[in-house]
């Protein structure tokens, strides 16, 4: 049951090959057995899940149920759950227990979902390594030795590794596609505003947006037609249809115009990896796709314009931890500015205050005009640059990541090192766009993925190449030798 | 660019975060080096454009009406702060 896909798993209940409690059962022992090598997961909540899969058994007894029920998955611990502690991989949260569901979380549950655990990630979804987790390091499946990525590294390891067939998780500066391609997996960020952000804890909200991890184009299709579309609780979420993503699935790729990125083949590309996604496009084009070069010339600055307007957010963001409210506080503060700064120094982890730290030097006194501004001012270029792309072209494909997955300890002593592992996938997110990886080879027996960017609001055409790709290929079926 | 202890100081101040004596160090270096990675923004010839006000072209915040929508759940939400007496956040004396 374990290597099943959503859409066999749907299948399979259905059918009752097996019932939702054995499947969870099932699946909770193999989360139980991987959780010392991996880590992937921050809580697992075998009580609730099992109770979920006896009701999930009901339904599909009675008829009528609808249709993830009883498709066990698992959430990014990022996510807001009634009564389920929700961390954000951060001693500041620790014992946060939420008193509400994210939307995400309200909208997977109604359609059936039986939520497993929840998963390990970079504290406040900051790092792209998994190295930066309260909860200690996630590791990669393929090779423990290695990161799986981050910030969304347990969702990815744990659909790697098959605990769960799919998981949510969050994607600000790459963190679905960054740990989807170095685990081998499946990654969606939608558009900015395509799923509702209630309940997910704020990192930079002009950037923020949710998805979905999986093992194939067509289960991404699947979770991501039960989260998607307008909420009224998030003043960022868009109020249009939401097509159905399945139904798009196998509309030939005849006449698709993919651009290849110039840049992103510029940029200091592994050889090896480059010969991946030669080897991938070739295989589109013989679907009837044709290729052109194209350039986006501001892109290389993507990296310092994120580097000044994701850690302003954050700052202006988790200003909210204040040690009053909710969350870590100090002991015997002496008064209410040693509350403050002793309770949120403790609190937060070292990366976290990093970021919190450059936020307010760029949008202090007299820096404000040449950062920030100047920052969003490049961001439209960047912006512009895509949207002439997609004038002539359909699609964008590159790298996800300029290597494939490195050891832990590799890049944690310069945070530079570090940033620039987002160096493709941070451009969707300042331009909004929705983006994919999908696996395409490997290296060194550690997997390699290639990014699909679209349009806005083009989820659906994505997921559609990354699906007609999945059927000729069979990189997305192979799975770590350990967690077969 | 480099920036100095005091800088740091500042910024560690403004951001309501006590750092440890051996943090300092670390901060001013990593800071130094982010400062000159965006820096690199200067590049960028970029008279005439507007700074981005939101991701997609034409989309403006939404704006609710002005209803209360939310039922009192103070309890319920007091139950994740660190003190609380009758129904109150307690903090250290603000007024002598």
């Amino acid at each position: 049951m374990h290597s099943e896909t959503v859409a066999g798993l749907i299948a399979g209940l259905k059918a009752r090959k097996y019932s939702a409690t054995e499947l969870a059962r099932g699946m909770l022992e193999r989360i139980e057995r991987a959780q010392p090598e991996l880590n992937a997961f921050i809580s697992v909540e075998g009580e609730a899940a099992l109770s979920a899969a006896a009701a999930a058994d009901r339904l599909l007894a009675a008829g009528g149920a609808p249709p993830l029920t009883g498709v066990p998955i698992a959430h990014k611990d990022i996510f807001c759950a009634t009564g389920s502690r929700t961390t954000c991989g951060s001693k500041m949260l620790a014992n946060f227990i939420s008193p509400y569901d994210a939307t995400v979380v309200a909208r997977l549950r109604a359609a059936g979902a039986v939520v497993l655990g929840k998963t390990n990630m970079d504290e406040f979804a900051m790092g792209s390594s998994n190295e930066t987790s309260h909860f200690g390091p996630v590791r990669n499946p393929w090779n423990p030795a290695c990161v799986p990525g981050g910030s969304s590294g347990g969702s990815a390891a744990a659909v790697a590794a098959r605990l769960v067939p799919a998981a949510t998780a969050t994607d600000t500066g790459g963190s679905i596609r960054q740990p989807a391609a170095l685990c081998g997996v499946t990654g969606i960020k939608p558009t900015y505003g395509r799923v509702s952000r209630y309940g997910i804890v704020a990192f930079a909200s002009s950037l923020d947006q949710a998805g979905v991890i999986a093992r194939s184009a067509e289960d991404a299709a699947i979770v991501l037609r039960a989260m998607a579309g307008f909420d009224e609780r998030d003043s960022t979420s868009v109020d249009a249809p939401v097509p159905d993503y399945v139904a798009g699935l196998e509309r030939p790729l005849a006449g698709l115009r993919i651009g290849l990125l110039k840049e992103f083949f510029d940029q200091g590309l592994d050889a090896a990896i480059e010969t991946c996604l030669r080897a991938a496009l070739e295989v589109l084009r013989g679907q009837g796709a044709t290729l052109c070069e194209v350039s986006l010339p501001n892109l290389p600055l993507s990296v310092p314009t994120y580097y000044v307007v994701a850690p302003a957010e954050c700052s202006s963001n988790l200003a909210r931890f204040d040690g009053v409210r909710f969350g870590h506080r100090c002991e015997k503060p002496r008064d209410l500015k040693d509350l403050y700064e002793r309770s949120r120094g403790e609190g937060f982890g070292a990366e976290v205050k990093r970021r919190i730290m450059t936020g307010a030097y760029v949008l202090s006194a007299g820096y404000y005009d040449a950062y920030y501004l100047k920052a969003q001012r490049v961001r439209q270029l960047i912006a512009d640059d895509f949207a002439r792309a997609f004038a002539g072209v359909d699609v964008l494909i590159g790298p996800t990541t300029p290597t494939v997955a490195f050891e832990l300890g590799a890049k944690t002593a310069d945070p530079i090192t570090m940033y620039l592992n987002d160096i493709y996938t941070i451009g969707a997110n300042l331009a909004g766009l929705p983006a994919m990886s999908i696996p395409c080879g490997f290296v060194q027996g550690l997997p390699v993925g290639l990014q699909i960017v679209g349009a806005h609001f083009a989820e659906e055409r994505i997921l559609n190449v990354a699906h007609r790709y999945q059927r000729e290929t069979d990189w997305h079926r192979r799975a770590p030798e350990a967690y077969r | 660019m480099s920036l100095s202890r005091s800088d740091i100081d500042n910024i560690a101040r403004l951001a309501r975060l006590a750092l440890s004596e051996s943090e300092i160090p670390v901060y001013i270096d990593s800071l130094s080096r982010i400062i000159g990675l965006v820096g690199e923004l200067d590049r960028a010839a970029t008279d005439g454009v507007e700074p981005m006000s939101h991701p997609l072209a034409g989309q403006k915040q939404r704006q609710r009406a002005d209803a209360v929508t939310e039922s009192d759940q103070h309890e319920l939400y007091q139950r994740n702060a660190p003190q609380v007496i009758a129904g109150l956040y307690l903090v250290p004396k603000v007024i002598e």
